[in-house]
C-alpha cells in the first residue's frame, strides 16, 4: 500500500480537475434547484452541451476555437434550455425532472448512434479542439507544480477552472442579492404568490434555467478540455447526480454550498476509490469480491447511497439551515 | 368619501343576480368552468361596481374560490369573457393581470415564510429594474428604486403595525399577521381592484377589528375590493353591496341589509344546512 | 424526527436485505463467461430481411475479436435474435464477420467494412452493426408496418405491465418513483438466478422460476415500502425529498446490480432459439405471440380488479382524493402497501417477459422507466388505465418510428414524443386538467 499515492489523490479529488467540473455543475443546478426549486436531473446534458459544442466546432466543423467557447457556453446550452424548458416550467415540477432526465437518455443515444458518427465521433467522441487552450499555458508541459501534484498542463486546467469557480461564485453572489434574486426565491417558495404579485414566473424560470445550464456546460467544457476529449461515457444520466450528492452535501440555496460539497465529495471519492485499488493490487481485497473494473462501479454505489442517506437525514446539507432552504421543503 | 356616499353609488341598482351598475371596474359575461361532470362556475353576468367593497358570499362548495381565480386569471374558464377596465383578460396571463391593477390575496395565506418580511414587501413593487437578470448584476442601475420602494415598503408595514418584525421570516409572524402582510404587499403593487380571498379565516378576534379598518382604508384610496367571506358580521359592517353565490351561480345581489331576507338566499343556506336556522355567520 | 431512529433501524435493515439476497444470489452468478477482468464489451445484432421485409435475427454467425496481429481476444456467435457480444480490456480491436458461417445467399452489404476497427476504453459499451443483403429499409413499407406495429404492441403491452405499478404509486403517494426501474431489472435478474444460474445448485425451468420472482418482487416492494417510504411518509418528508431520495435508490440498486452481474447481455436457456412463425405479412415468434396473449391477460386482469375488486375500488379512491377516501374509512396505509406489492410483482414480470424477448442487462430497467415515463405522462399521470394506453401507443411509436429513424435512435422518438406531449396536452390523454396544477 502506497499511503503517498493515496494522500496526493484525495489531495486531488478536493481541489483538483473533477472537483472544478462538478463544482461548476453544482452552482449551476443550485441555481436551479436551491435558488429557483427546479427539478434538473438533466445537469449531465448542459455539461456535454458545453462539450460537444466547443468539440464539434473545433473538430467537427473546423472553427476557430473561441467561436467553439462562445457555442459551447452560450448557444448549445440556450437552445437547450429552451427545448427542456419551454414544454415543462408552466407544469408541476416533476414533468422538468422527467424531461431533463429524458434528454439525458436521448443525449445518450444519439452521441453513440454510429449512424451520426461523422458529426459526434460517436462513442469514441471528438478530440483534438483543445490545442488552442493549451498554446496559452504558461506552465511547462514536462514540470509538476504543486507540490508535484499536478503536471503542467493539469495545473493550467485547474488554475483556469478556480479561477472560473471563484469568478462564476461572486456572479451568483451578487446577482442572487438583486432583484432579480429575490424573485427566484419567491417562486421557489410559491410560485402562485409571485405571479399575483404581477411576477412573470415562466420567464424568470426560464432565465434560471438558462444561468444554471451555462455554467454547468462551463463545467462540461472544462472537463473536455481537461480529458482533451468529448465522450458521451463522460456525460451519462448518472452522472448528473455527481452534481446532485455534491449540492446537497455542501447545502443547498448557498452560494459556498457546492463548492464545499464538491470538494468533499470528491475528496471521499478519490479517497475511496484509490484505496480499494491499491487494496485489489496487494491482495487485501481477493478478486473473487472485486476486481479492478468493479472499483469504478463502487463510486456509483456511494453516490447513490449518498443520495438516501442525505435526503432522509441531512437535507439542509453541511452549510444549510432549516429556516432557509432545505431539500425537504415543501 | 363616506359609506353613505359609496351607497350612492349603488342607487337604481336592481336588487338581483346580474343587475347593471353605474361604473362597473370588472364585468364577467358567461363563464363557465367544469371539473370533470361538475360544473363548479356558472356566471351569466356579473358588474362589479368602482370604488366600492363587493362580498362574495354563499354556502361551502358554492365555487366562490374557483370564481375568484377565473377572475383573476389563475385558472382557465371553459367559456365567457371577463373585462377588467375595459381588457378582455382571456389572452392575459395570471402575472399580466396583476399589473393591470387587479391583486389577489390567497385562502390559505400566501407569505413567503422563508423570506423576511420586507423582503416579501419590495416583491410586491412592480416595474422593478433589478429584476432585469442583466441589470441585476449592476446594482447601481437599481440601487435608487430599490432605496424608494423600501421606503415605500416600510410605510405599509408602519401603517399595518408589522414595523416591528421587519427582518424576521415571515413564517415566524402569527396567522393574522400574515393576512395583514400579504394585504399590505399586495398594495404594494399600487392596485386599483383588490381581491381578498376570505381575509378573517384563522384570525384571531383582537386582529379583526384592525383588518376590516384596513379594508375599509383601501376603499377611502379610491380602489375596489372584492372579498371572499364566510364571516356574516365583517360582511355587514364593511360591504357596500353582496354577491350570493350557490352551486356555482349567482343567485342574489343587493345591499348587505337586504341579503338576510331573500328567499333565494335563505333557501341555498338552508339547503347545505338542514338543522340550522338562518345564521349565515356560522358557516364554518 | 420522533421515528429518525426507527426509521434509520429499517433503512440499514433493507439494505443489509438486498445487499444479503444479491449476495447469496450473485455469488456465482456473472453473466455469460468467468473472465471478470473484461473492462469493455463489443456487441452488435446480426439481422437479415425476410421476403416481406421484416427484420429477423441470424443465428450461428461467428463474430471474433482480434488485435492489428490477428490474434484472437474473444469470439461469439449470434443467438436466435442475432445478439452476439464479446467482452475485453481496453484497447483498439479489429471485429472481424466470419463470411462462412453466414447462412446460404446472405452477404455482408459492406464486405468492406469487415472487419471492423473498434477502440474500447474502460467501462465502453459499443455497438458494432454489420448489415446484410442490399436494400434493407426499402423492401416493401406497407407489409413493414404491419410487422412493427406487432412487434410495437409487444413492446408496449411489456411498458405497460412496468407502468401501472409507477403510476399507481405515483397516485396514491403523489411519489414519481425512479426507482421502479429497477424491479423490473431486479424481475429479470430473480428469474436468471433461479433459472440459470441455480440456487445451492438447483437449477429449475423459466416457467416456475417466473412464479418464484413474482412472488419475491411483490414481497420486495412491499417491504420496501414498509422500511422506507412508510416512514418517509409519517416523517412528513417532502415530496421532493422523497423523488431525490428514489433516484439515489436506483443509481444504488443498479450499480450492485452491475458489480454482481457484470456489463454484459445475458439470455435465458428457455425459449431462446425459436424460429419464427410466418403469418404472410408479418413473422413473430412463439414466445412473443405467448408473452403478448399473457400481457393481456395480466393487464384484462389488473383493470378488472381495479374495476371490480374492493381494494381496486379503494386504489382509485385513494389516486383520485386521498383525503377523501381516508374520512369515508379507507385505510390508505394498507391501500399503498398493497400498490407496492402489486406494482413491484407486475414490474418484476415485465422483466421477466422484456428479457425473454429481448436480453437481460444490469441497466434494462432503467431504460424502460423512461419508456413508462413517456407512456405514463402521455396517458395522464396517476390514472391506470392512462398508463396502460400510453404505454401501448409508446410502444407502438418506437417501433413504427425506424421506418424513418436508424432503429439505434428508435427510443429518441418516444422521448420527443414525451416532450410534445407536454406542450400540447400536459395532463395526457385520460388526465383532467387539474391534475397538473
Amino acid at each position: 500500500m502506497d499511503w503517498g499515492a493515496i494522500l496526493e489523490n484525495t489531495i486531488r479529488g478536493l481541489i483538483g480537475e473533477q472537483f472544478i467540473y462538478f463544482a461548476l455543475a453544482a452552482i449551476g443546478l443550485n441555481i436551479h434547484f436551491g435558488f429557483t426549486g427546479l427539478l434538473n436531473f438533466g445537469q449531465a446534458v448542459f455539461m456535454a452541451a458545453g462539450a460537444y459544442g466547443l468539440s464539434m466546432a473545433v473538430a467537427t466543423l473546423g472553427l476557430n476555437f473561441w467561436l467553439g467557447l462562445v457555442l459551447g457556453i452560450i448557444v448549445f446550452p440556450l437552445i437547450l434550455a429552451l427545448i427542456m424548458g419551454v414544454p415543462t416550467l408552466r407544469l408541476r415540477s416533476d414533468y422538468l425532472a422527467i424531461v431533463t432526465i429524458a434528454a439525458s437518455e436521448m443525449f445518450r443515444i444519439i452521441a453513440r448512434s454510429p449512424s451520426l458518427d461523422r458529426w459526434t465521433g460517436s462513442s469514441d467522441g471528438l478530440t483534438g479542439f483543445a490545442n488552442t487552450f493549451y498554446e496559452l499555458s504558461p506552465f511547462d508541459r514536462s514540470q509538476r507544480y504543486f507540490f508535484g501534484i499536478f503536471i503542467g498542463n493539469q495545473m493550467w486546467v485547474v488554475l483556469v477552472g478556480w479561477v472560473a469557480v471563484v469568478l462564476v461564485s461572486v456572479g451568483v453572489w451578487a446577482v442572487l442579492r438583486s432583484p432579480w434574486g429575490r424573485v427566484l426565491r419567491a417562486i421557489r417558495e410559491d410560485e402562485d404568490a409571485a405571479r399575483s404579485l404581477g411576477k412573470n414566473a415562466y420567464w424568470f424560470k426560464m432565465q434560471a434555467l438558462i444561468l444554471g445550464g451555462v455554467i454547468g456546460a462551463l463545467g462540461g467544457m472544462l472537463r473536455a478540455i481537461g480529458t482533451q476529449s468529448a465522450q458521451p461515457q463522460n456525460f451519462i444520466t448518472d452522472v448528473t447526480f455527481f452534481a446532485w450528492v455534491a449540492l446537497i452535501l455542501g447545502g443547498v440555496a448557498k452560494v459556498g454550498g457546492p463548492i464545499l460539497g464538491a470538494a468533499i465529495l470528491y475528496g471521499i471519492l478519490s479517497f475511496t476509490d484509490i484505496l480499494l485499488r491499491q487494496m485489489v493490487e496487494a491482495g487485501i481485497i481477493s478478486t473473487s469480491v472485486m476486481d479492478g473494473t468493479q472499483v469504478g462501479q463502487v463510486r456509483f454505489m456511494l453516490i447513490g447511497l449518498g443520495l438516501v442517506l442525505l435526503a432522509a437525514f441531512r437535507p439542509q446539507g453541511i452549510l444549510g439551515s432549516k429556516e432557509e432552504m432545505a431539500l425537504d421543503d415543501r | 368619501m363616506t359609506a353613505d356616499n359609496t351607497l350612492n353609488r349603488f342607487a337604481g341598482v336592481p336588487w338581483e343576480p346580474g343587475a347593471a351598475k353605474s361604473d362597473p371596474v370588472l364585468v364577467v359575461d358567461g363563464v363557465r368552468r367544469a371539473f370533470g361532470g361538475l360544473v363548479a362556475v356558472d356566471v351569466d353576468h356579473l358588474e362589479v361596481q368602482r370604488g366600492a367593497i363587493t362580498a362574495l358570499i354563499g354556502p361551502n362548495g358554492a365555487g366562490k374560490t374557483t370564481f375568484f381565480n377565473l377572475l383573476t386569471n389563475f385558472d382557465t374558464p371553459d367559456a365567457g369573457t371577463r373585462r377588467f377596465e375595459g381588457q378582455e383578460l382571456s389572452r392575459v396571463p395570471a402575472h399580466r393581470v396583476a399589473s393591470l391593477g387587479m391583486v389577489r390575496t390567497f385562502q390559505l395565506t400566501k407569505s413567503l415564510s422563508k423570506m423576511s418580511v420586507i423582503d416579501n414587501m419590495l416583491l410586491g413593487a412592480t416595474h422593478q429594474r433589478g429584476e432585469s437578470l442583466r441589470r441585476s448584476l449592476l446594482p447601481f442601475t437599481w440601487r435608487g428604486q430599490e432605496a424608494a420602494n423600501t421606503a415605500r415598503a416600510d410605510e405599509l408595514l408602519e401603517r399595518f403595525k408589522l414595523s416591528h418584525m421587519r427582518n424576521e421570516y415571515a413564517g415566524t409572524l402569527s396567522g393574522g399577521q400574515r393576512k395583514l402582510l400579504e394585504m399590505a404587499r399586495a398594495l404594494m403593487v399600487e392596485p386599483t381592484m383588490v381581491m381578498l380571498d376570505e381575509p378573517m379565516a384563522g384570525v384571531n378576534p383582537a386582529l379583526k377589528q384592525s383588518l376590516l379598518d384596513h379594508v375599509k382604508g383601501l376603499r377611502d384610496l379610491g380602489m375596489t375590493v372584492l372579498f371572499v367571506e364566510h364571516d356574516m358580521d365583517m360582511v355587514q359592517e364593511i360591504s357596500d353591496w353582496v354577491v350570493v353565490m350557490a352551486e356555482g351561480r349567482i343567485i342574489a345581489e343587493g345591499p348587505p341589509s337586504s341579503i338576510g331576507e331573500n328567499q333565494a338566499v335563505v333557501d341555498a343556506y338552508l339547503g347545505a344546512h338542514h338543522d340550522a336556522p338562518l345564521d349565515l355567520g356560522e358557516d364554518r | 424526527m420522533l421515528s429518525s431512529s426507527m426509521f434509520h433501524r429499517g433503512l440499514r435493515l433493507l439494505l443489509l436485505a438486498a445487499a444479503a439476497i444479491v449476495g447469496t444470489l450473485g455469488a456465482s452468478a456473472t453473466i455469460a463467461s468467468a473472465q471478470s477482468d473484461d473492462e469493455a464489451i463489443v456487441k452488435g445484432t446480426i439481422t437479415d430481411t425476410d421476403d416481406d421485409g421484416a427484420r429477423v435475427g441470424v443465428a450461428g454467425v461467428v463474430i471474433s475479436a482480434l488485435d492489428a496481429e490477428g490474434t484472437e481476444f474473444g469470439r461469439s456467435t449470434t443467438d436466435g435474435d442475432g445478439n452476439w457480444s464479446i467482452g475485453l480490456s481496453a484497447g483498439t480491436y479489429q471485429i472481424l464477420v466470419d463470411v462462412d458461417s453466414l447462412p446460404e445467399g446472405v452477404s455482408l452489404r459492406n464486405p468492406d467494412k469487415n472487419p471492423a476497427e473498434v477502440r474500447l476504453i474502460e467501462g465502453d459499451e459499443k455497438s458494432t452493426l454489420f448489415p446484410l443483403g442490399e436494400a434493407l429499409v426499402e423492401s416493401a413499407g406497407g407489409v413493414r408496418v404491419i410487422q412493427l406495429a406487432v412487434d410495437g404492441l409487444k413492446v408496449g403491452l411489456i411498458i405497460a405491465m412496468c407502468a401501472i405499478g409507477l403510476s399507481l404509486i405515483y397516485g396514491t403517494t403523489g411519489l414519481t418513483n425512479f426507482a421502479h426501474g429497477e424491479a423490473v431489472t431486479f424481475g429479470a435478474m430473480a428469474a436468471y438466478v433461479f433459472h440459470v444460474v441455480g440456487v445451492f445448485g438447483f437449477r429449475m425451468p423459466l416457467i416456475p422460476a417466473t412464479v418464484i420472482t413474482v412472488v419475491i418482487c411483490g414481497a420486495s416492494g412491499g417491504l420496501f415500502n414498509r422500511l422506507v417510504w412508510a416512514k418517509m411518509r409519517r416523517r412528513g418528508a417532502s415530496l421532493i425529498a422523497a423523488l431525490v431520495m428514489s433516484i439515489g435508490f436506483s443509481i444504488l440498486f443498479r450499480y450492485v446490480m452491475l458489480f454482481q452481474f457484470g456489463g454484459r447481455a445475458g439470455f435465458y436457456d428457455d425459449f431462446r432459439l425459436q424460429t419464427k412463425w410466418d403469418f404472410g405479412v408479418f413473422s413473430i415468434a412463439p414466445k412473443d405471440i405467448v408473452l403478448m396473449v399473457l400481457s393481456i391477460v395480466v393487464l384484462v386482469g389488473v383493470a378488472s380488479a381495479l374495476q371490480f375488486t374492493r381494494m381496486g375500488k379503494a386504489m382509485r379512491a385513494v389516486s383520485d382524493n386521498r383525503d377523501l377516501a381516508e374520512s369515508s374509512g379507507i385505510d390508505v396505509e394498507r391501500v399503498i402497501s398493497s400498490v407496492w406489492i402489486a406494482g413491484s410483482a407486475l414490474a418484476g414480470l415485465g422483466g421477466v417477459f422484456l428479457a425473454v424477448t429481448e436480453s437481460i442487462s444490469w441497466d434494462m430497467g432503467f431504460r424502460v422507466l423512461l419508456l413508462m415515463f413517456a407512456g405514463v405522462t402521455l396517458g395522464g399521470l396517476g390514472t391506470a388505465y392512462g398508463a396502460l394506453f400510453g404505454s401501448i401507443i409508446v410502444g407502438l411509436f418506437i417501433q413504427l418510428s425506424t421506418l424513418v429513424i436508424p432503429t439505434d435512435m428508435k427510443n429518441v422518438g418516444a422521448l420527443i414524443m414525451l416532450v410534445l406531449i407536454l406542450l400540447v396536452r400536459p395532463q395526457g390523454l385520460l388526465g383532467r386538467r387539474e391534475r397538473i396544477g
